[in-house]
This record gives structure tokens, sequence and C-alpha cells, in this order.
């Protein structure tokens, strides 16, 4: 008996469900942890909380209309995601897009991929257990989105690219708001970087977790800012340039560990890189029309197929476009950075210790919207 | 007799009045301080700038429904509020306020303080048990190796304490440092004093056992309306009990000059708190093993050194400015290596693509 009582003494792991209802899993996400103490065993990402068929959808809508449901994929990035569709769709058209239309776009998401890294750092910070970080970075990011209500009209689903160029010009104070946005931005960035960068815990935090090797990263099918967090300097807009990049100066940001810390370092980086380019960009932006004008009411679309790749602030965004002529699309595959970005989450996870768990997600600053959609 | 013990009750629902109100005060004073650190207003709705929003989120507390789990050990869930607050209350018999204003003063005071504080650690305990939720079990479990860990700082630092002034009583220990307080002689051990108090009352940057982020409130998950509000309300109340030892012990209590010693102890009181509220906002929080290493390989050696710099200050009769300097050349090298790591950590990006500028005209459509 007495040795049946000892025998009980020994220790099974404990499996913990985290999510798809948890603060911090982003969005509706879930782990299934199986955890030896505060240790991870493994873990079990589970995903398809916010599945909503927009491939299928895309198939029985328009193509003006198939912009909206594009916006709701990356609900924080919907510039970037409108672009991939409306230049996939361009190609099989063969428009050529105003130049200032271009601009416009290049302007919007590049505000876009800063107001996206803000919420990164925002969530980021509040993951790793800081409560102000959040609020710093919401007071920056409400100054771009208002700017984003002032030019489209929504603060979010902007539903503002067309194809062919952009629904209507900016706003006639666009360039008054925008002397006064990027020096606040500047300075606000700047703030952000010295309330947690230098942060003695933040570092302990962040610094040599969830690390992946280049390799591996690139194996996953790792793509933005994550990669570039393992030194793979892999940005689309330089490798496969579009839009007006290539005449634009920017560098892209690198690190060399691929853990937490890096790809923190990457984004802040470049939300500075993405204030130069939209610096440039408003100077160089030239007058005219904004959109093509051999673009009609109903697009209608000749038969043949597209893969475009743009640079989302997560990563490279992809769409698959089909057309069997006509004016429905026959098939919509989209391709998302979250999707093959999450996926590496079993392999981070290794030997990580609970507390991690939430920090190593929220540095892969994943967006469900994308992941399910 | 009967007088004394009429006294003693009054002094009792006396000070159950006032750590009401202080806690009510705490409530605010935090949600103010925070919202302004976070470039907010913080609640302005009730009364005079939020004045009486603590009353309004103590009457909603109260409202709520009471929960309790069907799965869970029902008498140890019930019993867990009780074993955080009853501790965290009895403490306060034996503070003293003023030289007059105490309740019971004990001569083995500060003694007595640290031995009942550490029950309270059980309540967490049971609370994360009792839920029988994995999250509140994780949260207990966490609680119990944190508070475990850094008593042993604690006890050690307050330990440096009454070797210096030469007596467990609070208030010879106040009247000790009549002159210079204590931080003065050893920052060292006020610095100590404060990193292992934040974690006893488990504040950020110590806040694991509670981490919102990763186990959702630990040992409260389950907890709601007016038992979740009993942790709470023993939470402040320890904060404050934080803010005033810290204030008997090492920043000379009630006397200064000028103003009422009431007023004094106070004002160092809840100078302490205000600092605690402002590492709360500004700090992440660490990771549990992170946590035991700076108890058990900084906190606690440093703890020891504390105590032979103090033990070889009173054996050879040095003079008062040699300790100060020594506790204040350990604080700084303490610092430097501290800063020295961060340099080394925050090693900018490694690589950059160069920029390279191309012509427009060299644009692929």
């Amino acid at each position: 008996m007495k040795m049946e009582a000892e025998k009980r003494f020994d220790t099974v792991d404990m499996m913990l469900n985290m999510g798809p209802q948890h603060p911090s899993t982003h969005g509706v996400f879930r782990m299934v942890l199986t955890i030896d103490g505060e240790k991870i065993v493994a873990v079990e990402p589970h995903i398809g909380y916010l599945h909503r068929g927009t491939e299928k959808l895309c198939e029985g809508e328009y193509y003006l209309q198939i912009v909206s449901l594009f916006d709701r994929l990356d609900y924080i990035s919907s510039f970037n995601n409108e672009l991939a569709f409306v230049i996939a769709v361009e190609k099989l058209m063969g428009i050529q897009v105003p130049e200032r239309a271009e601009y416009i776009r290049v302007i919007m998401c590049e505000l876009n991929r800063i107001a996206s890294h803000l919420m990164f750092y925002a969530a980021f910070g509040a993951d790793a257990g800081a409560i102000t970080p959040f609020l710093y970075a919401f007071r920056e990011r409400e100054q771009i989105q208002s700017v984003f209500e002032a030019v489209s009209g929504a603060r979010m689903m902007h539903n503002y690219f067309r194809v062919g160029g952009v629904i209507e010009d900016l706003p006639p104070d666009f360039g008054d708001r925008m002397n006064k946005l990027i020096p606040k931005l500047k300075q606000g960035i700047q703030e952000c970087d010295d309330l947690l960068t230098g942060n003695e815990i933040f570092i302990a935090r962040a610094k040599g977790v969830g690390a992946i090797s280049a390799a591996d990263a690139i194996d996953f099918g790792m793509s933005g800012p994550n990669l570039r967090a393992c030194g793979v300097l892999e940005d689309i807009r330089r490798s496969e340039p579009y839009s007006v990049y290539p005449t634009l100066d920017f560098d892209i940001p690198a690190g060399q560990n691929g853990d937490c810390w890096d790809r923190y370092m990457v984004r802040m980086e470049e939300m500075r890189q993405s204030l130069r380019i939209v610096e440039q960009a408003i100077a160089e932006m030239p007058q005219g029309p904004v959109i093509a004008p051999q673009v009609r009411k109903i697009v209608k679309v000749p038969k043949g197929e597209v893969y475009v790749r743009v640079e989302n602030p997560r990563g490279d965004f992809g769409v698959y476009l089909i057309s069997q002529g006509g004016d429905k699309p026959y098939r919509v595959k989209i391709r998302g950075a979250s999707f093959c970005n999450l996926m590496t989450l079993k392999k981070l996870l290794q030997q990580c210790y609970v507390a991690d768990c939430v920090v190593v997600l929220g540095s892969l600053d994943i967006v469900l919207g994308e992941v399910d959609r | 007799m009967t007088g004394e013990l009429l006294l003693s009750a009054l002094g009792v629902v006396g000070m159950l009045l006032f750590l009401t109100v202080t806690t009510f005060a705490l409530v605010w004073i935090e949600r103010k301080f925070l919202g302004h650190i976070q470039m907010r207003l913080g609640p302005m709705r009730t009364g005079y700038h939020g004045i009486m929003q603590p009353v309004a989120d103590a009457l909603k507390l109260l409202f709520k429904e009471d929960f309790i789990p069907g799965s869970s050990d029902r008498l140890i869930f019930w019993l867990a509020p009780l074993a955080v607050f009853v501790p965290a209350f009895l403490i306060w018999v034996s503070i003293p306020f003023t030289k007059e204003l105490v309740i019971r003063n004990l001569d083995m005071g500060i003694f007595y303080i640290v031995a009942v504080s550490v029950v309270s650690i059980i309540g967490l305990v049971m609370a994360g048990w009792g839920s029988a939720n994995k999250y509140a079990l994780l949260g207990g479990a966490r609680a119990a190796a944190q508070l475990i860990s850094y008593e042993l700082p604690l006890i050690m630092v307050i330990l440096s304490v009454v070797m210096l002034s030469q007596s467990l009583d609070l208030k010879t220990i106040v009247e000790k440092q009549a002159v210079i307080p204590y931080v003065l002689l050893q920052p060292l051990g006020f610095l100590i004093f404060l990193f292992a108090s934040l974690a006893e009352v488990g504040r950020t940057p110590f806040d694991i056992p509670q981490a919102e982020s990763e186990v959702v409130g630990g040992p409260f998950v389950e907890y709601s309306g007016i038992r979740w509000s009993i942790f709470f309300l023993a939470e402040y109340v320890n904060t404050f009990a934080v803010g005033v030892l810290g204030a008997l012990l090492f920043l000379g209590g009630w006397n200064w000059p000028l103003l009422p010693p009431i007023i004094w102890i106070l004002v160092k009181s809840y100078f302490l708190v205000l600092v605690i509220f402002w590492m709360r906002a500004t700090f992440p929080r660490l990771r549990i093993d992170q946590l035991m290493s700076l108890a058990w390989k900084v906190l606690l050696p440093l703890a020891f050194l504390n105590i032979l710099i103090v033990g070889a200050h009173q054996f050879y009769r040095w003079p008062a400015w040699s300790l100060s300097l020594i506790s204040l050349v350990v604080v700084l090298a303490v610092g430097y290596r501290l800063r020295w790591r961060r340099i080394a950590g925050t090693s900018r990006l490694g690589l950059s693509l160069a920029t390279e500028r191309r012509l427009a005209n060299d644009r692929t459509p």
C-alpha cells in the first residue's frame, strides 16, 4: 500500500488550453500546451475560428466588391491587402495606373505599415506585461487613423483602392495634415522606443527567446519582418518591386539571431524607414488623374491567370487570380503571411516557458483574419 | 481592564475604517496616476475628477453574481479569501503611525508583522487549488514559489535594520532614526527591501502569479464579485503596508520637522506607494525563472552582504558615513553591472540592406 502511494508521486504533464477566449492570443487563436511545471513540452496550435470563406466569397462577387473583402483579411493593414488584389487585376487587364495614384497608394500603404507596427508594439508590450506602451502606441496610431479617415472615409475597412487607381483624389488639406503628422510620428516612435527598448526586464524577456535559424525560417515559409530578423534580406519591395517603390530610397533592416528581440527591433526600424518613404513620396507626387481612364464601372477581366506578391507589414502577401473572362473571378487564392509565420510556432516554443509563449506569439505579429481567411 | 479592551476594540474598528478609506484613496490615486502617465485622464465622470470611482467600483462588485465553479473544492474556495484578508489586516494591529497612535505596540513588532504576513501565501495557494482551474493552479504554484523565495531577502534586510537599531520594536526603530534615516545609512538595504516587498505583494514587475497576459489573473481567475474584491482589498492594504513599513524602517517614520508626525508618516508612505505605481506603469513583467534567479542569485547574496556590512560597522564601531559609503559603493557596482549588461544586450540591428536608388525608368511595369 505504501509503495503504491509512493508510486503515485511521479508527475504527469499538464495540458493547458489557451484560447480561443484568452486575452493574449491576439484574436481567436487557440493553443493546446502540454506543460511540465512552467516548461512547455509540446504545443498544438488550432486555427480556423475566424474562417469566413473569403476565397470562395470572391468567386461570387464583382471585382469592385472583392476589394472590400480584402480589407477584412488582415484588418490591421487593409491598404496593403487591397493593393495586392488591384495589382493582380491590373496585370491581367494590362492597365497602366496613373503616376499620382501609384504615389497615393504607396503613401497609404506605408502609413498603414507604421500603424500596423505600432499595433505590434502595443500588443507586444502588453504581452510582456507592460501596460503603458499600449497607450503610447495607440496615441500615434490614432493620428494615422484620422488621416485614413480623411482620405478614404473610413478608419478601418477603407475600400479606397480601385482597379486602375484609387477612388478619389486626396483631400485638399492632405499636405498640411502630413506636415503636422510626420514630425509628430517621428517623435512618437522615438518616445515608444525610449519607453520600452532599453528596459532591462524587456530585454531579458525578449532576447534569445523563440529563436529560429534563417534556414528553418525559409523552410517554414516565414516572411516579412520575422524572416528579416533571422538575417535574410528579403523584401518584396526590393526583390520583386511593384508600384513606385524602385524610385524610392529606403533601407531594409535585418536582425541576426531571429529571436523576439530582433523581430521587435526590425519592426521599430521599419517604422522609421516607412516614414522616409512617405516623406519622399509626398515630395515627388505629381499632379494628374488618380484612376486610369479605360476602367469601367463593371470591370471585365480577360481570360488568364496571375500571381502577385506584395510586402504586407506581416510579410509576403500573395494573390493568385484566375479569370475566365467576365465580371467575376474564377478562383482567388490568397497566400497569407501570418498563416505561414504562425506555423513556426511549434518550432519556436520548444523549451520555452509558459510566459514566453505569449511573448513569442506576440512577436510573430499575426492577425487571425488573415490566418483563417 | 474592560476599559482597555474597549479602547482596543475601538482602535480596531478605527483601523478597519482607516484601511478601507485608504484602499479607496489608493484605487483612485492609482487610476489617476496611471492615467496621467499614459496620457489619458483616468476616471472623470463620477464626482470631481472621478473621486467617487472607487465607491462605484465597490458597489458594482457588491452587486455582481457570487459565482462558485461547480467542480471547485468549496470549503477551500470559500476560505481562501479569508486566509489572504485576515493576515493583511492583522499586521496593522502593531504598526505605529506616531508615537501614540498604535493599537497595540509590541516589543517584537516587526517580528510579529513578518510572521503574520507570511500566512497570506497559504491563502493564494488555497485559491489556486480550490478553484479547480488550471490557470488558477499555475498562478497558485507561482505565488507559493515567489512569495517564499522573496520572504528570505526581505527578512534578511529587516534583520539588518534591527541590527542597526538594536531593537525589534518599531517605535524604537523609528526613534533611532530621529537624526539620520536608515535609507541614508544603507541605500542597498532600502533597495533590497523595496524589490523584495514588491514581490511579496505581487505588484509589477513581479506580478507573475496574477500575470494577466498568461494566466489571466492566476489564483483569482474564478473569483467574482465580493470574494474577488476581498482579494483586491487585501492587495491594496498590503501595498500600503509596504509603504508604511518602508517609511518606518528606512525613511525615519514620523520624525521630520515642521509638520505634525502623522502627516510625515502619511507623506512618506504615499510617496513609496506612488513609486510602486510608477513602476507598474513603466515596467514589463519578469518571467518566473528570471524572478527566481533574481531572488536567489542577486537579492539574497546582497542581503547577506548587507548584514555583513552592518555587522562589521557595529562591531568595529565605524562612523556612520563609512556605512553609507560602503552601501552606496555596492549599489553603484550592482547598477554598473546591470547597465553594462543592458548596453551589451541592446546591440542594434546587425545587417541592413544598403540604400540603392534606382532610376525611375528602370521600373518594372
